[in-house]
Protein backbone atom coordinates (compact mmCIF):
# COMPACT_ATOMS: atom_id res chain seq x y z
CA UNK A 1 0.00 0.00 0.00
CA UNK A 2 1.33 3.12 -0.86
CA UNK A 3 1.69 5.79 2.01
CA UNK A 4 -0.62 9.25 1.79
CA UNK A 5 0.55 11.94 3.35
CA UNK A 6 -1.54 15.12 4.24
CA UNK A 7 0.12 18.51 4.65
CA UNK A 8 -0.80 21.23 6.33
CA UNK A 9 -0.68 24.79 4.42
CA UNK A 10 0.44 28.00 5.65
CA UNK A 11 -0.99 30.98 4.12
CA UNK A 12 -2.07 34.34 4.97
CA UNK A 13 -5.35 34.20 3.67
CA UNK A 14 -3.93 35.25 -0.22
CA UNK A 15 -0.59 33.74 -0.18
CA UNK A 16 1.06 30.65 0.48
CA UNK A 17 3.95 30.69 2.43
CA UNK A 18 6.81 29.02 1.38
CA UNK A 19 7.23 26.82 4.40
CA UNK A 20 4.65 24.62 2.62
CA UNK A 21 6.42 23.85 -0.43
CA UNK A 22 9.37 22.80 2.01
CA UNK A 23 6.86 20.23 3.01
CA UNK A 24 6.13 19.54 -0.47
CA UNK A 25 10.60 18.72 -0.55
CA UNK A 26 10.36 16.80 2.32
CA UNK A 27 7.23 14.77 1.46
CA UNK A 28 8.63 13.83 -1.87
CA UNK A 29 11.71 11.42 0.02
CA UNK A 30 8.87 9.00 0.28
CA UNK A 31 8.95 7.08 -3.03
CA UNK A 32 5.62 6.98 -4.37
CA UNK A 33 3.83 8.69 -1.89
CA UNK A 34 0.59 10.52 -2.93
CA UNK A 35 0.79 13.92 -1.69
CA UNK A 36 -2.24 16.19 -0.51
CA UNK A 37 -1.94 19.69 0.36
CA UNK A 38 -4.99 20.87 2.90
CA UNK A 39 -5.79 24.82 2.46
CA UNK A 40 -8.46 26.05 5.40
CA UNK A 41 -8.83 29.36 4.61
CA UNK A 42 -12.04 31.98 4.54
CA UNK A 43 -11.90 31.53 0.52
CA UNK A 44 -9.60 28.86 0.14
CA UNK A 45 -10.04 29.49 -3.93
CA UNK A 46 -6.18 31.30 -4.57
CA UNK A 47 -3.93 29.94 -2.23
CA UNK A 48 -5.25 25.87 -3.30
CA UNK A 49 -4.17 27.30 -7.00
CA UNK A 50 -0.91 28.43 -5.63
CA UNK A 51 -0.16 24.97 -3.63
CA UNK A 52 -1.43 23.10 -6.84
CA UNK A 53 1.34 24.06 -8.80
CA UNK A 54 4.09 22.87 -6.86
CA UNK A 55 5.87 20.07 -8.39
CA UNK A 56 5.17 16.86 -6.42
CA UNK A 57 1.55 17.82 -4.99
CA UNK A 58 -0.70 15.06 -6.29
CA UNK A 59 -4.00 16.80 -5.39
CA UNK A 60 -5.00 19.88 -3.13
CA UNK A 61 -8.12 20.50 -1.03
CA UNK A 62 -9.41 23.57 -0.67
CA UNK A 63 -11.59 24.24 2.88
CA UNK A 64 -13.69 26.79 3.11
CA UNK A 65 -14.79 28.10 5.93
CA UNK A 66 -15.60 31.89 7.51
CA UNK A 67 -14.15 30.25 10.94
CA UNK A 68 -10.84 29.89 9.44
CA UNK A 69 -10.37 34.14 9.04
CA UNK A 70 -7.34 34.04 11.59
CA UNK A 71 -5.56 30.62 11.96
CA UNK A 72 -6.03 29.52 15.19
CA UNK A 73 -4.68 26.35 16.89
CA UNK A 74 -7.82 25.51 18.45
CA UNK A 75 -10.11 26.06 14.80
CA UNK A 76 -7.64 25.04 12.54
CA UNK A 77 -6.28 21.17 14.21
CA UNK A 78 -10.27 20.03 14.25
CA UNK A 79 -10.94 20.42 10.43
CA UNK A 80 -7.36 18.79 9.69
CA UNK A 81 -8.35 15.47 12.04
CA UNK A 82 -11.63 15.60 9.68
CA UNK A 83 -10.19 15.26 6.70
CA UNK A 84 -7.10 13.39 8.17
CA UNK A 85 -8.80 9.59 7.34
CA UNK A 86 -6.90 8.11 4.64
CA UNK A 87 -3.53 9.56 5.29
CA UNK A 88 -0.66 7.99 7.60
CA UNK A 89 1.28 10.88 7.80
CA UNK A 90 0.61 14.58 8.48
CA UNK A 91 3.08 17.32 8.01
CA UNK A 92 3.01 20.89 8.65
CA UNK A 93 5.92 23.37 9.04
CA UNK A 94 7.80 23.71 12.05
CA UNK A 95 6.90 26.87 12.02
CA UNK A 96 5.13 29.20 15.20
CA UNK A 97 2.09 28.07 12.90
CA UNK A 98 2.67 24.59 12.11
CA UNK A 99 4.11 24.03 15.57
CA UNK A 100 1.11 25.23 17.25
CA UNK A 101 -1.12 23.64 15.19
CA UNK A 102 0.41 20.12 14.44
CA UNK A 103 0.83 19.36 18.26
CA UNK A 104 -3.31 19.80 18.44
CA UNK A 105 -3.53 17.71 15.52
CA UNK A 106 -1.54 14.58 17.33
CA UNK A 107 -3.49 15.10 20.52
CA UNK A 108 -7.08 15.18 18.32
CA UNK A 109 -5.21 12.07 16.67
CA UNK A 110 -4.11 10.59 19.50
CA UNK A 111 -0.37 10.21 17.04
CA UNK A 112 2.85 10.30 17.95
CA UNK A 113 4.49 13.51 16.61
CA UNK A 114 7.99 13.59 15.50
CA UNK A 115 8.89 17.81 16.11
CA UNK A 116 11.82 19.10 13.46
CA UNK A 117 11.77 16.10 10.64
CA UNK A 118 15.27 16.74 9.02
CA UNK A 119 15.78 14.19 6.62
CA UNK A 120 12.95 11.50 6.07
CA UNK A 121 14.33 8.06 5.56
CA UNK A 122 10.96 6.19 4.99
CA UNK A 123 7.06 7.55 5.83
CA UNK A 124 7.50 5.89 9.25
CA UNK A 125 11.48 6.92 9.98
CA UNK A 126 13.12 9.85 10.70
CA UNK A 127 15.94 11.97 11.29
CA UNK A 128 15.84 15.35 13.64
CA UNK A 129 17.93 17.72 16.09
CA UNK A 130 17.50 17.49 20.02
CA UNK A 131 19.62 19.68 22.57
CA UNK A 132 19.66 22.58 20.64
CA UNK A 133 21.26 20.84 17.59
CA UNK A 134 23.51 19.13 19.77
CA UNK A 135 22.67 15.50 18.68
CA UNK A 136 20.59 14.33 15.85
CA UNK A 137 18.32 11.54 16.81
CA UNK A 138 16.68 8.40 14.43
CA UNK A 139 13.16 7.64 15.35
CA UNK A 140 10.65 5.03 14.07
CA UNK A 141 7.36 5.30 14.41
CA UNK A 142 6.18 1.79 15.40
CA UNK A 143 2.93 0.74 14.40
CA UNK A 144 1.05 3.47 14.63
CA UNK A 145 -1.64 4.45 11.96
CA UNK A 146 -1.21 7.85 11.69
CA UNK A 147 2.27 9.68 12.61
CA UNK A 148 2.01 13.42 12.60
CA UNK A 149 5.45 15.70 11.94
CA UNK A 150 6.67 19.52 11.58
CA UNK A 151 8.97 19.97 8.85
CA UNK A 152 12.17 21.74 10.06
CA UNK A 153 12.22 24.06 6.82
CA UNK A 154 15.52 24.82 6.83
CA UNK A 155 16.51 21.45 6.15
CA UNK A 156 15.09 21.28 2.66
CA UNK A 157 14.83 23.63 -0.60
CA UNK A 158 11.22 24.77 -1.50
CA UNK A 159 9.61 22.47 -4.27
CA UNK A 160 9.80 24.09 -7.13
CA UNK A 161 6.32 25.40 -9.40
CA UNK A 162 5.76 23.23 -12.44
CA UNK A 163 2.86 21.02 -11.08
CA UNK A 164 -0.80 20.86 -12.30
CA UNK A 165 -2.37 18.97 -9.31
CA UNK A 166 -6.12 18.32 -9.66
CA UNK A 167 -8.00 20.79 -6.96
CA UNK A 168 -10.66 19.54 -4.99
CA UNK A 169 -13.40 21.26 -2.68
CA UNK A 170 -14.09 19.94 0.61
CA UNK A 171 -16.56 20.81 3.30
CA UNK A 172 -16.39 19.21 6.96
CA UNK A 173 -18.65 19.08 9.81
CA UNK A 174 -17.34 19.51 12.76
CA UNK A 175 -18.05 21.60 15.72
CA UNK A 176 -15.84 24.69 15.97
CA UNK A 177 -14.53 25.87 19.13
CA UNK A 178 -15.17 29.69 19.64
CA UNK A 179 -13.39 30.03 22.91
CA UNK A 180 -10.39 31.16 21.38
CA UNK A 181 -10.65 34.48 19.76
CA UNK A 182 -8.15 36.78 17.53
CA UNK A 183 -7.22 40.59 19.12
CA UNK A 184 -5.05 41.62 17.31
CA UNK A 185 -1.73 40.90 15.62
CA UNK A 186 1.48 43.95 14.98
CA UNK A 187 4.30 43.65 13.24
CA UNK A 188 6.67 46.16 12.22
CA UNK A 189 6.47 46.70 8.37
CA UNK A 190 9.55 46.15 6.58
CA UNK A 191 10.50 46.20 2.70
CA UNK A 192 13.58 44.14 3.38
CA UNK A 193 13.55 40.47 2.31
CA UNK A 194 11.36 38.16 4.63
CA UNK A 195 14.48 36.90 7.11
CA UNK A 196 13.14 32.92 7.31
CA UNK A 197 13.67 32.85 3.14
CA UNK A 198 16.45 35.68 2.31
CA UNK A 199 19.30 34.41 0.40
CA UNK A 200 21.47 36.80 2.90
CA UNK A 201 20.84 37.81 6.32
CA UNK A 202 22.89 40.04 8.61
CA UNK A 203 22.38 39.66 12.42
CA UNK A 204 23.68 41.76 15.28
CA UNK A 205 24.11 41.18 18.60
CA UNK A 206 24.40 42.67 21.97
CA UNK A 207 27.56 44.08 21.07
CA UNK A 208 25.62 46.81 18.27
CA UNK A 209 24.57 48.83 22.12
CA UNK A 210 21.53 50.06 21.56
CA UNK A 211 18.07 49.80 18.68
CA UNK A 212 19.98 53.07 17.02
CA UNK A 213 23.38 51.11 16.99
CA UNK A 214 21.61 48.60 14.74
CA UNK A 215 20.90 51.28 11.99
CA UNK A 216 24.51 50.12 10.67
CA UNK A 217 22.87 46.67 10.01
CA UNK A 218 19.79 48.16 8.44
CA UNK A 219 21.91 50.16 6.24
CA UNK A 220 24.47 47.37 5.11
CA UNK A 221 21.51 44.92 4.84
CA UNK A 222 19.66 47.02 2.30
CA UNK A 223 23.09 47.65 0.02
CA UNK A 224 22.81 43.88 -0.08
CA UNK A 225 19.29 43.12 -0.70
CA UNK A 226 19.48 41.00 2.90
CA UNK A 227 17.53 40.49 5.86
CA UNK A 228 18.62 41.95 9.17
CA UNK A 229 17.97 39.41 12.10
CA UNK A 230 18.69 39.19 15.83
CA UNK A 231 20.70 37.03 18.77
CA UNK A 232 18.60 36.58 21.72
CA UNK A 233 20.71 38.90 23.85
CA UNK A 234 19.98 41.72 21.53
CA UNK A 235 16.06 41.51 21.26
CA UNK A 236 16.30 40.60 24.95
CA UNK A 237 18.02 44.51 25.48
CA UNK A 238 15.18 46.04 23.38
CA UNK A 239 17.45 46.78 20.10
CA UNK A 240 15.32 44.90 17.93
CA UNK A 241 11.84 43.06 18.00
CA UNK A 242 11.10 39.72 18.74
CA UNK A 243 10.30 38.07 15.16
CA UNK A 244 14.17 38.68 14.80
CA UNK A 245 15.53 36.67 16.96
CA UNK A 246 17.21 34.06 15.00
CA UNK A 247 18.04 30.74 17.30
CA UNK A 248 16.74 27.62 18.51
CA UNK A 249 13.66 29.92 20.50
CA UNK A 250 13.32 32.09 17.49
CA UNK A 251 13.92 31.42 13.06
CA UNK A 252 15.77 28.50 11.98
CA UNK A 253 17.22 29.50 8.95
CA UNK A 254 19.70 28.39 5.90
CA UNK A 255 20.71 31.61 4.13
CA UNK A 256 23.69 31.80 1.13
CA UNK A 257 25.23 34.47 3.33
CA UNK A 258 24.78 34.62 7.04
CA UNK A 259 26.75 37.55 8.60
CA UNK A 260 27.03 37.69 12.42
CA UNK A 261 28.23 40.98 13.36
CA UNK A 262 28.71 41.24 17.54
CA UNK A 263 26.97 38.01 18.12
CA UNK A 264 29.18 36.02 20.61
CA UNK A 265 27.82 32.76 19.36
CA UNK A 266 25.32 30.78 22.28
CA UNK A 267 25.00 27.37 21.21
CA UNK A 268 21.13 28.14 20.85
CA UNK A 269 21.87 31.10 17.93
CA UNK A 270 24.46 28.53 16.57
CA UNK A 271 21.60 25.94 16.11
CA UNK A 272 19.64 28.64 14.29
CA UNK A 273 22.45 29.47 11.64
CA UNK A 274 24.35 26.38 10.97
CA UNK A 275 22.72 25.02 8.11
CA UNK A 276 23.83 28.21 6.21
CA UNK A 277 26.10 28.26 3.36
CA UNK A 278 28.69 30.81 4.39
CA UNK A 279 28.56 32.09 7.79
CA UNK A 280 30.86 35.22 8.25
CA UNK A 281 31.92 36.25 11.96
CA UNK A 282 32.67 39.50 13.18
CA UNK A 283 33.86 40.11 16.75
CA UNK A 284 36.31 42.21 18.60
CA UNK A 285 36.24 39.13 21.08
CA UNK A 286 38.80 36.84 19.13
CA UNK A 287 37.86 34.30 21.36
CA UNK A 288 34.01 34.36 20.80
CA UNK A 289 32.16 30.68 20.06
CA UNK A 290 31.16 32.56 16.76
CA UNK A 291 34.33 31.49 15.25
CA UNK A 292 34.60 28.20 15.82
CA UNK A 293 31.82 27.93 13.07
CA UNK A 294 32.40 30.45 11.22
CA UNK A 295 33.87 29.98 7.37
CA UNK A 296 35.04 33.81 7.31
CA UNK A 297 36.15 35.69 10.38
CA UNK A 298 37.19 39.15 11.18
CA UNK A 299 38.46 40.25 15.02
CA UNK A 300 37.59 43.92 15.27
CA UNK A 301 35.78 46.65 15.72
CA UNK A 302 32.29 46.48 14.84
CA UNK A 303 31.18 50.24 13.90
CA UNK A 304 33.98 50.92 12.12
CA UNK A 305 33.95 47.36 9.22
CA UNK A 306 30.57 47.57 8.82
CA UNK A 307 30.67 50.78 7.09
CA UNK A 308 33.89 49.82 5.72
CA UNK A 309 32.24 46.74 4.02
CA UNK A 310 29.62 49.06 2.64
CA UNK A 311 31.65 51.51 1.27
CA UNK A 312 34.16 48.70 -0.46
CA UNK A 313 30.56 47.15 -1.88
CA UNK A 314 29.75 50.43 -3.14
CA UNK B 1 -10.39 27.72 45.17
CA UNK B 2 -8.32 29.44 41.61
CA UNK B 3 -5.81 27.49 41.14
CA UNK B 4 -2.97 27.32 38.18
CA UNK B 5 -1.07 24.11 37.65
CA UNK B 6 2.12 24.25 36.28
CA UNK B 7 3.82 21.24 34.17
CA UNK B 8 7.87 21.06 34.77
CA UNK B 9 10.27 18.79 33.67
CA UNK B 10 13.84 17.80 34.63
CA UNK B 11 16.28 18.21 32.13
CA UNK B 12 19.98 18.11 31.64
CA UNK B 13 20.89 21.85 32.85
CA UNK B 14 21.29 24.57 30.15
CA UNK B 15 24.97 25.08 30.94
CA UNK B 16 26.08 21.20 30.36
CA UNK B 17 27.57 20.70 27.25
CA UNK B 18 26.14 17.91 25.38
CA UNK B 19 27.88 14.70 24.63
CA UNK B 20 26.30 11.58 22.25
CA UNK B 21 27.46 8.30 23.87
CA UNK B 22 29.86 6.39 21.71
CA UNK B 23 27.57 3.95 21.36
CA UNK B 24 24.63 6.13 19.63
CA UNK B 25 22.31 4.83 22.43
CA UNK B 26 21.87 8.22 23.84
CA UNK B 27 23.59 11.38 25.42
CA UNK B 28 25.86 11.27 28.53
CA UNK B 29 23.73 12.03 31.46
CA UNK B 30 25.52 10.48 34.29
CA UNK B 31 26.92 12.64 36.40
CA UNK B 32 25.72 15.85 34.65
CA UNK B 33 23.90 18.47 36.44
CA UNK B 34 20.01 18.32 35.94
CA UNK B 35 17.24 21.56 36.12
CA UNK B 36 13.72 22.82 36.02
CA UNK B 37 13.59 22.89 32.60
CA UNK B 38 13.85 26.60 31.94
CA UNK B 39 11.00 27.37 29.79
CA UNK B 40 9.29 25.31 32.75
CA UNK B 41 10.66 27.80 35.19
CA UNK B 42 9.59 30.74 33.48
CA UNK B 43 5.83 29.01 33.73
CA UNK B 44 6.35 28.51 37.45
CA UNK B 45 7.53 32.11 37.96
CA UNK B 46 4.58 33.42 35.60
CA UNK B 47 2.15 31.49 38.18
CA UNK B 48 3.47 32.94 41.52
CA UNK B 49 3.62 36.46 40.29
CA UNK B 50 -0.25 35.87 39.34
CA UNK B 51 -0.69 34.46 42.83
CA UNK B 52 0.83 37.18 44.10
CA UNK B 53 -0.99 40.09 42.57
CA UNK B 54 -4.37 38.19 44.19
CA UNK B 55 -5.11 36.34 40.43
CA UNK B 56 -4.86 33.52 42.10
CA UNK B 57 -4.49 31.33 45.40
CA UNK B 58 -2.61 28.09 45.22
CA UNK B 59 0.32 27.36 42.81
CA UNK B 60 0.89 23.49 42.14
CA UNK B 61 3.32 21.79 39.94
CA UNK B 62 3.55 18.81 38.58
CA UNK B 63 5.73 16.26 36.75
CA UNK B 64 5.93 13.24 35.19
CA UNK B 65 8.94 11.13 35.43
CA UNK B 66 11.50 8.89 37.62
CA UNK B 67 11.70 9.35 41.17
CA UNK B 68 14.78 11.81 40.79
CA UNK B 69 12.31 14.77 39.34
CA UNK B 70 11.01 14.46 42.87
CA UNK B 71 14.68 17.24 43.48
CA UNK B 72 13.08 19.49 40.91
CA UNK B 73 9.80 19.58 42.44
CA UNK B 74 11.18 20.71 45.89
CA UNK B 75 13.28 23.32 44.09
CA UNK B 76 10.05 24.55 42.34
CA UNK B 77 8.59 24.12 46.02
CA UNK B 78 11.55 26.43 47.68
CA UNK B 79 10.66 28.79 44.08
CA UNK B 80 7.08 28.97 46.12
CA UNK B 81 4.71 26.68 45.05
CA UNK B 82 2.45 25.49 47.25
CA UNK B 83 2.43 21.75 46.42
CA UNK B 84 4.03 19.01 44.06
CA UNK B 85 2.60 16.44 42.27
CA UNK B 86 4.90 13.34 41.38
CA UNK B 87 3.69 10.71 38.89
CA UNK B 88 6.62 8.50 38.80
CA UNK B 89 6.93 6.91 36.04
CA UNK B 90 10.12 5.54 33.94
CA UNK B 91 11.89 4.99 30.84
CA UNK B 92 10.95 7.11 27.94
CA UNK B 93 7.86 9.36 28.64
CA UNK B 94 6.27 10.74 25.08
CA UNK B 95 4.86 13.88 25.04
CA UNK B 96 1.11 12.62 24.51
CA UNK B 97 1.79 10.33 27.62
CA UNK B 98 3.11 13.36 29.93
CA UNK B 99 -0.42 15.18 28.41
CA UNK B 100 -2.50 12.51 29.48
CA UNK B 101 -1.22 12.28 32.72
CA UNK B 102 -1.27 15.87 33.17
CA UNK B 103 -5.14 15.99 31.68
CA UNK B 104 -6.23 13.67 34.74
CA UNK B 105 -4.48 15.98 37.21
CA UNK B 106 -6.46 19.02 35.58
CA UNK B 107 -9.64 17.27 35.83
CA UNK B 108 -8.59 16.66 39.96
CA UNK B 109 -7.19 19.77 40.32
CA UNK B 110 -9.86 22.02 38.21
CA UNK B 111 -7.07 24.45 37.58
CA UNK B 112 -8.20 28.31 35.72
CA UNK B 113 -4.86 27.95 34.01
CA UNK B 114 -2.71 25.13 33.03
CA UNK B 115 0.69 26.88 32.47
CA UNK B 116 4.00 25.14 30.83
CA UNK B 117 7.41 25.32 29.00
CA UNK B 118 6.75 25.78 25.21
CA UNK B 119 9.48 23.26 24.90
CA UNK B 120 11.78 21.69 26.77
CA UNK B 121 15.81 22.25 25.71
CA UNK B 122 16.46 18.22 25.76
CA UNK B 123 14.33 16.31 23.55
CA UNK B 124 13.20 19.78 22.05
CA UNK B 125 9.62 18.10 21.03
CA UNK B 126 7.29 21.30 22.11
CA UNK B 127 4.28 19.31 21.60
CA UNK B 128 2.68 18.90 25.29
CA UNK B 129 1.17 21.65 25.96
CA UNK B 130 -0.95 21.52 22.37
CA UNK B 131 -2.23 18.08 23.25
CA UNK B 132 -2.96 18.63 26.60
CA UNK B 133 -5.43 21.37 25.13
CA UNK B 134 -6.45 19.36 22.75
CA UNK B 135 -7.42 15.73 25.23
CA UNK B 136 -8.75 18.61 27.66
CA UNK B 137 -10.60 20.16 24.88
CA UNK B 138 -9.90 23.91 25.68
CA UNK B 139 -8.10 26.42 24.44
CA UNK B 140 -4.25 26.77 23.83
CA UNK B 141 -2.49 30.20 23.80
CA UNK B 142 1.50 29.24 23.03
CA UNK B 143 4.96 31.01 22.69
CA UNK B 144 3.51 33.72 25.41
CA UNK B 145 5.26 36.38 26.23
CA UNK B 146 2.57 38.38 28.11
CA UNK B 147 -0.58 37.20 30.28
CA UNK B 148 -3.31 39.24 31.42
CA UNK B 149 -5.62 37.16 33.55
CA UNK B 150 -9.32 38.38 33.81
CA UNK B 151 -12.51 36.91 35.74
CA UNK B 152 -13.00 34.11 33.24
CA UNK B 153 -10.82 34.77 30.17
CA UNK B 154 -7.12 35.88 29.67
CA UNK B 155 -5.80 37.87 27.24
CA UNK B 156 -2.32 36.03 25.89
CA UNK B 157 0.37 37.92 23.75
CA UNK B 158 2.33 35.43 21.79
CA UNK B 159 6.09 35.78 19.97
CA UNK B 160 4.93 34.42 16.45
CA UNK B 161 6.59 34.37 13.39
CA UNK B 162 5.01 37.63 12.15
CA UNK B 163 5.38 39.47 15.32
CA UNK B 164 3.21 39.60 18.38
CA UNK B 165 -0.05 38.25 17.93
CA UNK B 166 -2.84 38.89 21.73
CA UNK B 167 -5.80 36.05 21.65
CA UNK B 168 -8.48 36.19 23.85
CA UNK B 169 -8.74 32.79 25.90
CA UNK B 170 -11.92 31.35 28.08
CA UNK B 171 -10.63 30.11 30.91
CA UNK B 172 -9.58 27.30 32.14
CA UNK B 173 -6.87 27.13 29.57
CA UNK B 174 -3.53 26.12 28.58
CA UNK B 175 -0.63 28.69 28.28
CA UNK B 176 2.84 27.52 27.23
CA UNK B 177 5.51 29.87 28.06
CA UNK B 178 8.27 31.95 25.80
CA UNK B 179 11.53 33.35 26.81
CA UNK B 180 10.74 36.99 27.36
CA UNK B 181 7.12 36.23 29.38
CA UNK B 182 9.74 37.19 32.92
CA UNK B 183 12.87 36.45 34.87
CA UNK B 184 12.52 33.97 37.13
CA UNK B 185 13.17 34.58 40.42
CA UNK B 186 16.76 33.10 42.48
CA UNK B 187 15.68 31.03 45.38
CA UNK B 188 16.78 32.15 48.70
CA UNK B 189 18.42 29.13 51.48
CA UNK B 190 15.63 30.01 53.74
CA UNK B 191 12.97 28.88 51.23
CA UNK B 192 14.82 25.81 50.46
CA UNK B 193 14.08 24.84 54.06
CA UNK B 194 10.41 25.43 54.27
CA UNK B 195 10.27 23.35 51.03
CA UNK B 196 10.97 20.61 52.65
CA UNK B 197 7.98 20.90 54.63
CA UNK B 198 5.55 21.63 51.80
CA UNK B 199 3.30 18.70 50.61
CA UNK B 200 4.36 16.70 47.56
CA UNK B 201 2.34 13.98 46.61
CA UNK B 202 3.61 11.11 44.45
CA UNK B 203 1.27 9.01 42.59
CA UNK B 204 1.91 7.06 39.54
CA UNK B 205 0.86 6.43 35.83
CA UNK B 206 -1.28 3.41 36.26
CA UNK B 207 -3.15 4.86 39.15
CA UNK B 208 -4.37 7.74 37.17
CA UNK B 209 -5.55 5.06 34.02
CA UNK B 210 -2.66 5.89 31.68
CA UNK B 211 -1.15 3.88 29.72
CA UNK B 212 2.86 4.46 29.68
CA UNK B 213 3.03 3.52 25.99
CA UNK B 214 5.76 4.54 23.59
CA UNK B 215 5.34 4.99 20.27
CA UNK B 216 8.46 5.97 18.49
CA UNK B 217 11.32 3.59 18.90
CA UNK B 218 14.83 5.97 19.48
CA UNK B 219 17.02 3.68 17.06
CA UNK B 220 20.18 6.34 17.12
CA UNK B 221 21.85 9.24 18.54
CA UNK B 222 24.75 11.07 16.30
CA UNK B 223 26.56 13.86 17.31
CA UNK B 224 26.06 16.55 14.53
CA UNK B 225 28.15 16.97 11.55
CA UNK B 226 30.56 19.86 12.14
CA UNK B 227 31.45 22.73 10.04
CA UNK B 228 34.97 22.63 7.99
CA UNK B 229 37.36 24.93 10.20
CA UNK B 230 36.97 28.56 8.20
CA UNK B 231 39.61 31.40 7.55
CA UNK B 232 40.29 34.75 9.34
CA UNK B 233 41.16 37.39 7.57
CA UNK B 234 42.51 40.79 8.56
CA UNK B 235 40.28 43.68 7.67
CA UNK B 236 37.28 44.40 5.49
CA UNK B 237 38.94 44.57 2.27
CA UNK B 238 40.17 40.83 2.86
CA UNK B 239 36.64 40.20 3.93
CA UNK B 240 34.90 41.81 0.71
CA UNK B 241 37.76 39.70 -1.03
CA UNK B 242 37.12 36.55 0.67
CA UNK B 243 33.12 37.06 -0.25
CA UNK B 244 33.62 37.40 -3.78
CA UNK B 245 36.33 34.45 -4.33
CA UNK B 246 33.40 32.48 -2.34
CA UNK B 247 30.60 33.81 -5.21
CA UNK B 248 28.32 34.78 -2.74
CA UNK B 249 29.05 38.76 -3.64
Amino acid sequence: MSDKILIVAEHDGTKLNVSTAKCVSCARAVSGAEIAVLVCAVDAAAVAAQAAQLTGVTRVLALDNPANVHALAAVIAPQVVAVSGPYNLILGPSTTFGKDVMARVAGLLDAPQVSDIMALESATRFRRPIYAGNAILTVEADGAPKVVGTVRTASFEATPPGGAAPLEKVAVDVPLPTHTRFISVSAAKTDRPDLQTAARVISGGRALGSADGFKILYSLADKLGAAVGASRAAVDAGYAPNEMQVGQTGKIIAPELYMAIGISGAIQHLTGIKDARTIVAINKDGEAPIFEVADIGLVGDLFQIVPEIERLIG
Amino acid sequence: MKRILVGIKRVVDYNVRIRVKPDGTGVITDGVKMSINPFDEIALEEALRIKERGGAAEVVVATVGPADCQQQLRSALAMGADRALHVQADGVIEPLVAARALLKLAEREQPLLVILGKQAIDDDNGQTGQMLAALWNRPQATYASKIELGETSARVTREVDAGLETLEVDLPAVITTDLRLNEPRYVKLPDIMKAKKKPLETLTLSALGVEPRQRLKLLRFEPPPQRQKGIKVKDAAELVEALKKKGVL
